[in-house]
């Protein structure tokens, strides 16, 4: 199985990379558009900002590229939100996957933001949670969020309620960090690459 | 609910964990990669390597010790020491660290901070801020807490805060290396003006000490070093006594 981590101008893209060579996969760590395309699965990481990511993928191209892909793809982080139509994160026009808007979270009652660190997540379902994920803690580390929507297929609550996890066809993506949350984000890759 | 943060915290010189009492007495306690899968295993919720040497001898760059760290390890982690340039942080976070902590650099050049949040984002900068209470005041000291400065501590996390940081680890000096307690009031005042999170460091020496760090001082992270170097608290019991009562742990 070939599995391609985007390579683009994110931090800890890496870090993706070295899970999945935990879990004895070798994936090709590329932003060459064909390999991309010619992969069994595509993964999508990063931490960053939005509209410097975004001006990235559009200069090489890859913002035509990752929403006409018909493998799975996993979004991750950052890699989720720009999976998404818009983000407030510098008034961004992201590709448009899920026909969502990013919002800014905004500190509330003595909760801080970013919201950093781990989260339990629930009402968990589709192919990416076939273990026993629901009410189990990931990592998280974003200061931007996607509301619970109808693509929504796993739910945390910090400040409001807001997408962990969603899902359309082929795309999936998480808010939290599987390749960071321990053995329950192994997990989740696990499943992945299952698909 | 987001869950409170057990960080263990490696200081790193010459490729070798050590622990300074006071910044000064250091022990060695082992391989840093070798000790922070330890306590990954152990249920830390996130590590920091500190290279103590770099502030004071100038290294650049620790991106090898990243990217051993970001292999063996499915945690987040945290690399400091020394680091003064967009270049650093982008050869740590391109080695797989999830975030970087600044500390000197920033006091002598604050802009750092927003130079570094507007590339990478506010979420992988923490400001690491060093300080000792002086005449009635917390003062910030640099150079590993060698060299004192103007500045006050409450007023220069607020400046990091709207500067970019995405998070404050915050080391009272006059509680590192005694086990006497974190500084719960700085704390507590810092946790109160602040919309970002907090890590405590510096005191820590029973469980008693982490259970007040949370209620007390609501920081969002306890961080400890030589407790866990030496085994005189084990993280899972640690863990299991917060959560009876009735702290958010994972």
């Amino acid at each position: 199985m070939k599995v391609a981590v985007i390579d683009y101008n994110a931090g800890n893209t890496r870090s993706v990379y070295y899970a999945l060579q935990r879990l004895g996969v070798d994936a090709i760590f590329t932003e060459k558009i064909p390999e991309i395309e010619l992969a069994d699965k595509v993964i999508f990481p990063g931490v960053g900002e939005a509209s410097s990511t975004m001006q990235y993928l559009k200069d090489s191209g890859l913002s035509k590229v990752i929403p006409s892909l018909t493998q799975p793809v996993l979004g991750i982080c950052l890699g989720m939100q720009l999976m998404c139509k818009w983000s407030e994160e510098n008034d961004t026009d992201c590709l448009g996957i899920f026909d969502l808007n990013v919002q800014k979270f905004l500190p509330e009652q003595g909760e801080k933001v970013p919201h950093m660190g781990w989260n339990k997540c629930y009402d968990v379902k589709g192919e990416l949670f076939r273990g026993s994920i629901e009410g189990n803690y990931t990592y998280f580390v974003h200061s931007y969020y996607v509301p619970v929507c109808q693509f929504t297929s796993a739910r945390c609550d910090y400040i409001h309620p807001f997408s962990a996890a969603m899902q359309r066809d082929n795309f999936f993506a998480t808010q939290f960090h599987p390749e960071k949350s321990g053995l329950v984000g192994a997990e989740i890759l696990q499943n992945f690459l299952k698909i | 609910m987001l869950a409170k943060r057990i960080i263990p915290c490696l200081d790193v010189m010459n490729g070798r964990t050590v622990k300074g009492i006071n910044f000064e007495q250091l022990r060695d306690a082992g391989d840093p990669v070798e000790l922070g899968k330890l306590y990954s295993d152990a249920g830390a919720d996130e590590l920091v390597f500190l290279d103590i040497t770099a502030t004071k001898e100038k290294r650049k760059t620790l991106a090898a010790l990243a990217d051993r760290v970001a292999h063996h390890l499915n945690i987040p982690f945290t690399i400091g020491g020394g680091i003064a340039s967009l270049e650093d942080v982008d050869a740590l976070l391109d080695h797989g660290a999830d975030k970087v902590s600044i500390n000197s650099s920033a006091v002598r050049d604050p802009e750092l901070i927003d130079r570094l949040s507007k590339k990478f984002g506010s979420q992988c900068i923490v400001v690491a801020i060093d300080a000792r209470e002086m005449d009635g005041e917390w003062r910030v000291h640099v150079a590993g807490g060698t060299i004192p400065t103007d500045r006050e501590l409450f007023s220069w996390a607020r400046e990091a805060q709207e500067r970019g940081a995405g998070e404050i680890l915050f080391t009272s000096m006059d509680h590192d290396g005694t086990k006497n307690g974190f500084a719960l009031k700085a704390l507590k005042l810092m946790s109160g003006s602040l919309s970002i999170p907090i890590i405590a460091s510096g005191g820590a020496g029973s469980i008693n000490d982490f259970v007040d760090v949370f209620t007390i001082a609501e920081a969002d992270a306890g961080l400890a070093a030589s407790i866990f170097h030496f085994q005189e608290i084990s993280i899972p019991e640690l863990k299991s006594e917060l959560k009876q009562k009735g702290i958010p742990i994972r």
